[in-house]
């Protein structure tokens, strides 16, 4: 493909060579096109990301148009049967070019962030060799001095609305996943097949080790969140008792002035308060490092989850394979004797096609001896790669478990030692006070 | 000191003929909660005061003649209003008292005109004031239970503060108050509203002309008074943001919101860690220790709050309505003041009647300096009474608050000696 460039736009000179030189090369090939959308780009009006996804065309979106239009609250009863608040997003679904010029009604329906999760895990584990586009950051961060710093905050859903789109736009835009007939229903439908689908893709015999520290890690994470949040709200509310105490220095050391016997030891006891005042913004900072220690071990479930998604995987393709297997044996077995077990389409037509000869049945024969060959050997080998990331993979959690009782363990020591550290301070203050009441 | 006008505020002076004060809304609970402290004997009674160590706290315990004390609230219903009845307890060994022990049923009412008839009587003598009619607010549970606590307290101190004082303690109306079993007849007798009325009058008529020069002494008491009140009254406001839950304007960012709230909130941590716990193995025993501690820091800070309430709020307030009394006071100093002058002037103006208004002005002149005298006298009395009170409920609150962080860092410390136990040794000592 050679395009000639009128232009003297060097970008455009670029592109046009980066195409030629894909082309050659046999890359992918909607490379080119893109590359060739991108030269259009430089010569033309800006494109936006949704547009740029658009242009290389996938069959969906030559079809549809998606949009993650709004975020609402919704309360509810959660899995364990507590209530809870979330966000739903709308997913917007519009026919790409109508014709006649009127813009359709779009098809909508409501999902939450975790609906997303479950498509993505799908996605991973069904298509296992592509790089599925990531979602957008699961939680907030717990920052104290904002006043709403959750999940609901609107700055964040707002922001992950526009992450989720992106994420929809991705797959929808990619050449093999587009056409994945569960991603569609997700934007069409409803009623969640992902749930079921879910148990589809789990593994048949799960390695209880690992389905026991899944679990154990989504709990620790809800755990250490809520404790994060209540942390959150419990310095906010203390802070502002401690800076309350400021006025009493003031009012003390104005008190002070009109008084003749009272004066000196209202004054000094002002600015004791001045002084417990102050204090609480060291307590909180010391504070802030218990909760970093506490975050560390939030963002470690994450990564304990996903080696318990890569044993899933592992376990899930050992499983397909032996699955294959089993299959092929039972085929041979069939052609061998003659017999239909299993209502199959090769036995069917050669019942309605009639037998075929027998060169072409040892033939068949032939060749399935080889994909079971070949297939066992892949049983076997799925098989070790399996025991050896379940041996590997367990040695690192025991590691990892006995380097997460101890740094609690101090972490909790040392929340004692500071909270010890604030009261000393507290008693020193106030004693402080007190000796300057007494000498009025 | 140039003349300045004395505003006349009339509401001080008008006999509240208000007869609400002290109605009820439907109480069913028609007794105190039991195991009520009261003590019994004069000596048990002693021990309510605060021992000062001051020489003048101890003696006036030592020669305190006049015991009164203020308890069992009970609601009274009659066909026509609700209101709570107070049972005021006297122990005297005083002659002019016929007995040595009395006991009389009294309402919030009985207890206004006595104090109305005290500042009738000396109207430059500094008394008490008594707890408010209605709470701030609008509050809705005004006759609730802690409602009429915080009154009995109040009526409580307001009776000893009119027994400690060396003039108002040996008032006819003092002694009738506490002695007879039914103070209607004796509220019906004497001048009381009419006097009252044409005292208003005369004070506006005074008003009108103003003030000549207020005596150097009661200038200065002026000022302090002004600057006592606004401080009282920042103090009280104060104190009510740290105790109850009251928001600061919404434009702040970072409401400062009350201890209340904070314990609240703390409260949230324990169910948190326990659920931690049990998911846990080798951390279960430190998690449900931190569970542990949170509950105790929170108790220990809830009664930390109720200690402030009873005995710091009260207080505090308490000096709000004095400062208001002081105002009062001084208002009617000036109108004697201003009589005074007015005919003195008269005296001074006109020709014919000289005799007449002589004597008149004799008998102004010699008030006027009765009043002064009255004031100067009792003005020390109560600067003092005011600094021992406050003192008192200041240390008081500092002892409060030192206890509550000893027995926080107890329970801390004694997580993390249990924490020390458990682990393997090696963790260092801290300072």
């Amino acid at each position: 493909m050679i395009i000639e460039t009128k232009s003297a736009d060097p970008n455009q000179t670029i592109f046009s060579a980066l195409s030629c030189a894909c082309a050659e090369n046999r890359q992918q090939s909607t490379l080119p096109a893109q590359l060739t959308a991108a030269a259009a780009a430089v010569l033309w009006q800006p494109i936006t990301m949704a547009d740029s996804m658009v242009e290389r065309g996938t069959a969906l979106l030559r079809k549809l148009e998606i949009n993650v239009a709004e975020a609402e609250k919704r309360t509810g009863k959660n899995t364990v049967n507590m209530q809870e608040t979330y966000t739903v997003y709308l997913i917007e679904i519009r026919p790409a070019e109508t014709e006649g010029g009127t813009p359709a009604a779009p098809d909508t329906l409501w999902r939450r962030y975790s609906e997303f999760e479950l498509l993505r895990t799908y996605l991973l584990v069904t298509y296992p060799y592509i790089i599925i586009p990531p979602l957008p950051e699961k939680r907030a961060e717990f920052v104290w001095h904002k006043l709403s710093a959750d999940n609901l905050d609107p700055d964040f859903v707002e922001r992950r609305r526009v992450g989720l789109e992106n994420f929809l736009l991705r797959v929808a835009s990619h050449p093999v996943l587009s056409n994945d007939k569960i991603f569609f229903l997700f934007l069409t439908e409803a009623d969640s097949r992902l749930k079921s689908l879910s148990a589809m893709f789990r593994v048949k015999n799960p390695d209880k080790r690992f389905t026991a520290l899944k679990q154990y890690s989504d709990e620790l994470n809800t755990v250490i969140s809520q404790l994060l949040r209540i942390r959150a709200r419990v310095a906010d509310r203390l802070y502002g008792v401690y800076k309350v105490h400021g006025n009493y220095g003031r009012v003390f050391s104005e008190w002070s002035a009109i008084e003749k016997e009272m004066g000196d030891g209202l004054q000094s006891a002002g600015h004791h308060m001045d002084t417990y005042a102050a204090s609480i913004d060291d307590i909180l900072e010391e504070e802030e490092h218990f909760a970093d220690q506490l975050k560390e071990y939030l963002f470690y479930t994450d990564a304990v989850r996903s080696v318990c998604r890569k044993h899933e995987l592992i376990q899930y393709e050992l499983e397909m394979a032996a699955q294959d297997l089993v299959q092929k044996k039972q085929q041979k077995e069939e052609l061998a004797t003659g017999t239909v077990r299993i209502f199959s389409l090769k036995g069917m037509t050669s019942k309605l096609f009639g037998q075929e000869s027998p060169e072409q049945k040892e033939s068949r024969l032939a060749a399935l001896e080889q994909s079971i060959q070949e297939g066992e050997e892949t049983v076997k080998e799925k098989n070790t790669e399996c025991q050896e990331f379940v041996r590997a993979a367990w040695d690192d959690i025991e590691r990892f478990k006995e380097q997460k009782d101890k740094d609690l363990r101090e972490a909790l020591i040392s929340y004692a030692i500071m909270q010890i550290s604030m009261c000393k301070k507290g008693i020193q203050v106030w004693s402080n006070a007190k000796e300057c009441f007494s000498k009025m | 000191m140039s003349g300045h006008t004395v505003p006349a505020d009339f509401s001080e002076h008008m006999l509240d003929l208000d007869e609400d004060e002290d109605l009820e809304v439907f109480t069913k609970n028609t007794s105190l909660p039991d195991g009520s402290p009261m003590p019994n004997s004069p000596s048990s009674m002693v021990n309510q005061y605060r021992l000062e160590d001051d020489d003048e706290g101890q003696e006036a315990v030592n020669t305190k003649d006049i015991f009164v004390t203020v308890d069992h609230p009970e609601s009274q219903v009659t066909a026509i209003e609700t209101f709570v009845l107070y049972r005021v307890v006297t122990r005297t060994t005083r002659s002019d008292f016929d007995s040595s022990e009395y006991e009389v049923r009294r309402r919030y009412q009985d207890f206004v005109w006595l104090r109305s008839k005290l500042e009738e009587k000396h109207p430059t003598l500094i008394v008490h004031p008594l707890p408010e009619k209605f709470v701030m607010k609008g509050m809705v549970e005004r006759f609730n239970d802690d409602f009429i606590e915080t009154r009995r307290r109040a009526l409580h101190r307001f009776l000893n503060k009119i027994s400690e004082h060396p003039i108002l303690s040996y008032s006819q109306h003092f002694q009738v108050f506490l002695t007879a079993q039914d103070l209607a007849p004796h509220r019906k007798q004497g001048p009381g509203f009419l006097s009252r009325v044409g005292e208003t009058v005369r004070a506006v008529a005074n008003s009108v002309r103003g003030l000549k020069s207020r005596p150097e002494e009661f200038a200065v008491m002026q000022e302090y008074v002004d600057d006592f009140s606004n401080k009282m009254c920042c103090m009280d406001k104060v104190t009510q943001r740290i105790v109850k839950e009251q928001r600061v304007s919404p434009v702040s960012v970072l409401s400062l919101i009350s201890c209340v709230e904070y314990v609240d909130e703390l409260k949230q941590y324990s169910p948190t860690y326990a659920r931690w716990g049990e998911l846990e193995e080798e951390l279960t025993e430190p998690l449900k220790g931190m569970a542990s501690c949170v509950v105790q820091c929170s108790k220990e800070a809830e009664e930390h709050i109720q200690h402030l309430s009873e005995v710091l709020v009260p207080a505090l307030h308490e000096y709000v309505l004095c400062a208001e009394t002081l105002k009062a006071v001084m208002r009617r100093r000036d109108n004697i003041q201003a009589e005074f002058e007015a005919k003195n002037e008269a005296l001074l103006t006109r020709k014919v009647e000289q005799e007449a208004l002589q004597e008149e002005v004799d008998v102004l002149a010699d008030r006027m300096e009765q009043a002064n005298n009255s004031l100067k006298g009792d003005w020390l009395r109560w600067q003092r009474s005011m600094k021992t009170d406050l003192r008192s409920a200041f240390i008081s609150a500092a002892e409060k608050n030192v206890e509550y962080y000893e027995k926080c860092l107890a329970v801390w410390e004694s997580f993390l000696v249990s924490q020390r136990a458990d682990s393997s040794g090696g963790q260092e000592d801290v300072a």
